[in-house]
């Protein structure tokens, strides 16, 4: 089967800064895979890359959706790549602060809602049916992600660990098949951190969506992941299942005189 | 001792200012007769001014530093009251009876000027809640508004004059146009940064005016077009006195069919991508929005009211020329927007009456209207950037029971 | 279409050009240090040409020699200026330094509004004369038919001023400290900069440019009012954008760009859309290369 996304050859330049230097990496459908390297190794600038935030210098970037055919999606804007089925959440969390919980998730339903400036002046039966719609679905996956008692307030006044569930939130309510994850656990404590990693593999088993993820906590990286990629300095410098990688004297010489326990 | 450390600085400051206003305030030089006019008292009121204006200033700002830290801004009394009323049945139906009553007598217990100062008021409304979906809603700083308002008013001028179209075809033609227009700015405009934007707009709108005052065989130039038709009531002839009643009752159906429709784009999809385009750009495009087509919805729907206020603002002057749409107007109605509350729609109606009807009634008064909406646009930003009636947000309210 | 007018043109666009770079200067030091556009600007290179004109009015009366009286006025026009830069920046930028971004420009388009006013209604709004404070020099007197005195005057000066404003940034402490601070606000404070000392020290350069300026062209075209400000302001913003904000050689070659374009544009096509010219110029080069001629593109990052 062909890989959901392959990325082959990427490579991304600020300036004389090569921020990406011909990576390769696949993700199947159903998998795990974790993204990692120290700070500064390029792996935010890799979703930006993929997710059409930034354009790449050269390389291709395919995916293939369930039921589609391969599709080459380098310098589509960010809004139609997540049409295609790829979302993401940011390492900086980049919520609506004055919007409400349920309207931050309403706004991941956006692109599959289709109501235009005429549908919201006349508001006619199909219009509110879909906007009733929205503010359920959107409920559910509230639910799903265990942020449902929060649903009212406004995303600035959540605690850190929820609102990096709710970008998860957001997210997942674009209806997905690849979920990319920027440092999900940043920031929260051992406790949070394993919800979060149970929330991730049921994300997986029950909605079918595969995921993609940047980890700096290492023990959810090896806890959680099929397979991993690593990166330093733009370059790929080693894949594999989590134990050949725990064991790549290659990575450990990268992380050296960082922290490094698995 | 606070206080006196307060009085020190206060002087300090009425010092400063003196010095600062010295040249400019105090000596005007009569350049024809070669004489100097000293006017040492101007340096007194300036003392008296910057000494209560830094008192003053520095408590507020002190008093909204302490604010920030504990309550959040939307519990304002203002607010707290519209919410008030707009959440009690009872209340609301009152206040709501109450405007309506005033609102259809207006016209038979006022004078014909005042009919007509109240109409260029609610053209003002008008443009305001126009300009607001622009700017409250979807954060984008449009200096340039004007031009939509002359682009609607020479639309009907014009199509009037070569083609004798009438008012009522002119309306929707107007807006129509209108949005055009806004397209066709917008469009270039949409990869610049706020500030940016802000200047373009503002050279599109000098650019439009500019046209119109030298591009002589399209526009007349700076003479303008006079006789233009006031609207027409199924082919009557109307007494001066009538038409202007009608055209008051014409704009305030405008009025609030303009509400009508802004409220309910906001609270629709529509209205959803706006705000959180405001809120944080590339967040909203990588949850699936497009940026380009909701900028260009937003100022395609701000220039069709813009056009709409331009088509019977022409019908209610029968002249119009270019002086009428300097940059000046496009920044009375951004002081609108802003004095009102960027977003909420009670606030800019509120705004544009205040703004527009306050100097009209204090005459003495409309000399420093100017220099007041600068002094407005600076306070507002520093102590209030929300606005006389900050924008409450209908949100939406998730409730079990419902579903 | 002779050789003579094309030279005479040319030099009128280096002329106009020089009196644009005096205020990009501001526009885009200050751009350069807090990311503002300062509206208010135009309206401080007014009031500098106003101060000139009051003192200068003043002090021919009193009789006094024509050298002092020039000397005076610049220096009068120039302090003044910057006392207002300053202040303006104190009462309407410092309190909003946290605030969005629309917020303080809202803010900066109400202090442009409110000094244009204030001069209006404490001054005129009618057009004054403006004294002839640019004398003719008499050694200049063969070449005068080429260029005038006035117009060498404004020439040399833009030279004169670029050159110590390039030593002040290049090699002087706050020079250094300016740069820092433009580059990070915050690091610059950790290592001990007075960041808003530093903005201060720019809003009042700029102004000061900006009143030379102001005084310069206002003795060269010979009258004045209150709405001067807003015009040259934006011309100014165009070749400070033109050039690549920020940068301050940029300021310069934009404005010189400006200013000859102008000056054939108007020469020899039409001078009725001189100001449409300007504002087309200025919307092209944002659409087409918003970093400027000198700025380089910068992905935004995320
Ligand atoms: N827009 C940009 N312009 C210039 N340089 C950039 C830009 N974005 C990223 N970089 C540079 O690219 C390199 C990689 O940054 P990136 O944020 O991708 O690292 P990272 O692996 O995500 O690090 P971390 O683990 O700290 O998040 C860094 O040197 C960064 O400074
Ligand atoms: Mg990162």
């Amino acid at each position: 089967m062909e890989p959901i996304l392959a990325v082959k050859n990427l490579s991304m330049n600020f300036g004389g800064l090569r921020a990406l230097d011909r990576l390769d990496l696949d993700v199947n459908q159903g998998e795990i895979v974790a993204l990692i390297g120290p700070n500064g190794a390029g792996k935010t600038t890799f979703f930006n890359c993929i997710t059409g935030i930034y354009t790449p210098t050269e390389g291709d970037i395919l995916i293939t959706p369930p039921r589609n055919s391969v599709q080459r999606i380098n310098g589509l804007k960010p809004n139609t790549i997540t049409e295609l089925g790829m979302a993401r959440t940011f390492q900086n969390i980049r919520l609506f602060p004055k919007m409400t919980v349920l309207e931050n998730v309403m706004i991941g339903r956006h692109c599959r809602l289709s109501a235009g400036i005429l549908g919201a002046v006349f508001q006619g039966k199909k219009v509110r049916k879909e906007e009733e719609r929205a503010v359920t679905d959107s409920y559910a996956v509230l639910e799903k992600i265990g942020l449902a008692q929060f649903v009212n307030d406004l995303a600035m006044n959540l605690p850190y660990g929820a609102q990096r569930r709710l970008e998860i939130a957001r997210a997942l309510a674009t209806e997905p098949f690849l979920l990319l994850l920027d440092e999900p656990a940043a920031g929260m404590n051992p406790q949070e951190t394993q919800e979060l990693n149970e929330l991730i593999v049921r994300i997986r088993d029950t909605e079918k969506i595969s995921i993609l993820l940047i980890e700096h906590d290492m023990k959810l990286v090896m806890s959680l992941s099929d397979r991993i990629f690593v990166m330093d300095y733009g370059k790929k410098i080693a894949q594999g299942a989590p134990r050949e990688i725990k064991s790549n004297p290659v990575v450990i010489k990268a992380y050296l005189g960082e922290e490094f326990h698995a | 001792m606070i206080l006196s450390e307060e009085i020190k600085k206060s002087l300090l400051a009425a010092v400063w200012f003196m010095f600062l206003t010295f040249p400019i305030m105090v000596i005007r030089v009569n350049t024809v007769q070669n004489i100097v006019e000293w006017r040492w008292k101007n340096m007194l009121l300036v003392g008296i001014a910057g000494f209560f204006g830094s008192f003053l200033g520095r408590s507020f700002f002190r008093q909204k530093e302490k604010g920030e830290k504990k309550a959040d801004p939307n519990t304002i009394s203002v607010a707290a009251l519209v919410q008030k009323i707009t959440g009690n049945q009872r209340l609301s139906r009152l206040a709501l009876a109450v405007i309506a009553g005033f609102v259809i007598s207006f016209p038979f217990a006022f004078s014909l000027y005042q009919i007509n100062i109240m109409i260029s008021a609610l053209i003002y409304v008008m443009l305001g809640l126009g300009l607001n979906i622009v700017v409250g809603l979807a954060g984008l700083l449009d200096l340039g508004y004007v031009a939509f308002y002359a682009v609607g008013a020479y639309a009907y001028a014009l199509l009037n004059h070569h083609f004798g179209i009438g008012f009522w075809t002119a309306l929707p033609i107007g807006a129509v146009i209108g949005a055009f227009f806004g397209i066709l700015l917008g469009y270039p405009v949409l990869r610049l940064r706020g500030d940016y934007l802000a200047i373009v707009t503002m050279g599109f709108g000098e650019i439009i005016r500019l046209i119109l005052e030298n591009w002589n065989a399209f526009s007349r130039g700076p003479s303008g077009i006079a006789h233009i038709p006031r609207p027409a009531l199924f082919g009557w002839e109307m007494s001066l006195e009538m038409s202007t009643k009608y055209i008051y009752f014409l704009m305030i159906g405008m009025v609030l069919f303009t509400i009508f429709v802004v409220n309910r784009l906001q609270h629709s999809r529509i209205g959803r991508a706006w705000i959180a385009l405001r809120e944080d750009e590339i967040a909203c495009q990588a949850m699936g929005i497009d940026k380009a087509k909701t900028k260009l919805t937003a100022f395609a729907l701000g220039a069709t009211w813009a056009g709409m206020g331009g088509v019977i603002f022409a019908a209610k002057t029968t002249f119009i020329n270019p002086a009428s749409f300097t940059i000046w107007e496009s920044v009375i109605i951004l002081c609108i927007v802003v004095l009102g509350g960027m977003g909420s729609i009670v606030g800019v109606v509120s705004g544009a009456l205040v703004l527009i009807l306050l100097p009209e009634y204090l005459r003495a008064f409309s000399e420093y209207r100017m220099l007041v909406f600068g002094v407005i646009l600076v306070v507002m930003m520093i102590f209030r950037p929300g606005g006389i009636i900050p924008d409450v947000r209908r949100t939406y309210q998730f409730r079990k029971e419902e579903h | 279409m002779s050789w003579d007018y094309f030279i005479e043109l040319f030099l009128g666009g280096l002329t106009r050009g020089s009196i644009y770079a005096l205020i990009a200067l501001g526009y885009t030091m200050v751009y350069g240090i807090i990311e503002l556009i300062n509206f208010a600007h135009g309206e401080i290179y007014m009031i500098g040409a106003f101060t000139a004109l009051i003192i200068a009015s003043v002090l021919s009366l009193f009789g006094m020699h024509q050298l002092v009286v020039l000397v005076l006025a610049v220096v009068l026009a120039v302090v003044y200026a910057c006392a207002y830069g300053f202040t303006v920046e104190k009462i309407a930028y410092k309190p909003l330094r946290k605030a969005p971004r629309l917020s303080v420009l809202i803010s900066a388009i109400g202090m442009s509004l409110f000094l244009q006013n204030y001069v209006l209604l404490a001054q005129t709004s009618d057009f004054l004369p403006f004294p002839k404070l640019i004398p003719d020099f008499e050694f200049w007197e063969p070449y005068s038919h080429i260029i005038s005195s006035q117009e060498l005057t404004i020439i040399a000066t833009t030279v004169v001023v670029m050159i110590l404003l390039t030593f002040l940034i290049k090699f002087t402490t706050i020079g250094k400290a300016m740069r820092a601070t433009a580059q990070d606000k915050i690091m610059a404070a950790l290592v001990g900069i007075d960041v808003n000392h530093i903005i201060s020290i720019t809003f009042i350069v700029g102004s000061a440019t900006a009143a030379i300026g102001g005084v310069l062209i206002a003795s060269h075209i010979g009258q004045i009012n209150f709405f001067i400000g807003f015009i040259a302001g934006i011309k100014a913003f165009v070749a400070a954008v033109l050039g690549g904000i920020g940068s301050i050689p940029g300021a310069v070659l934009g404005s010189l760009v400006l200013g000859w374009t102008e000056s054939f544009f108007t020469g020899y096509i039409s001078s009725d859309y001189e100001d449409v010219f300007a504002f087309l110029f200025l919307v092209f080069i944002l659409i087409f290369r918003p970093a400027g001629i000198l700025g380089r593109s910068q992905t935004q990052k995320v």
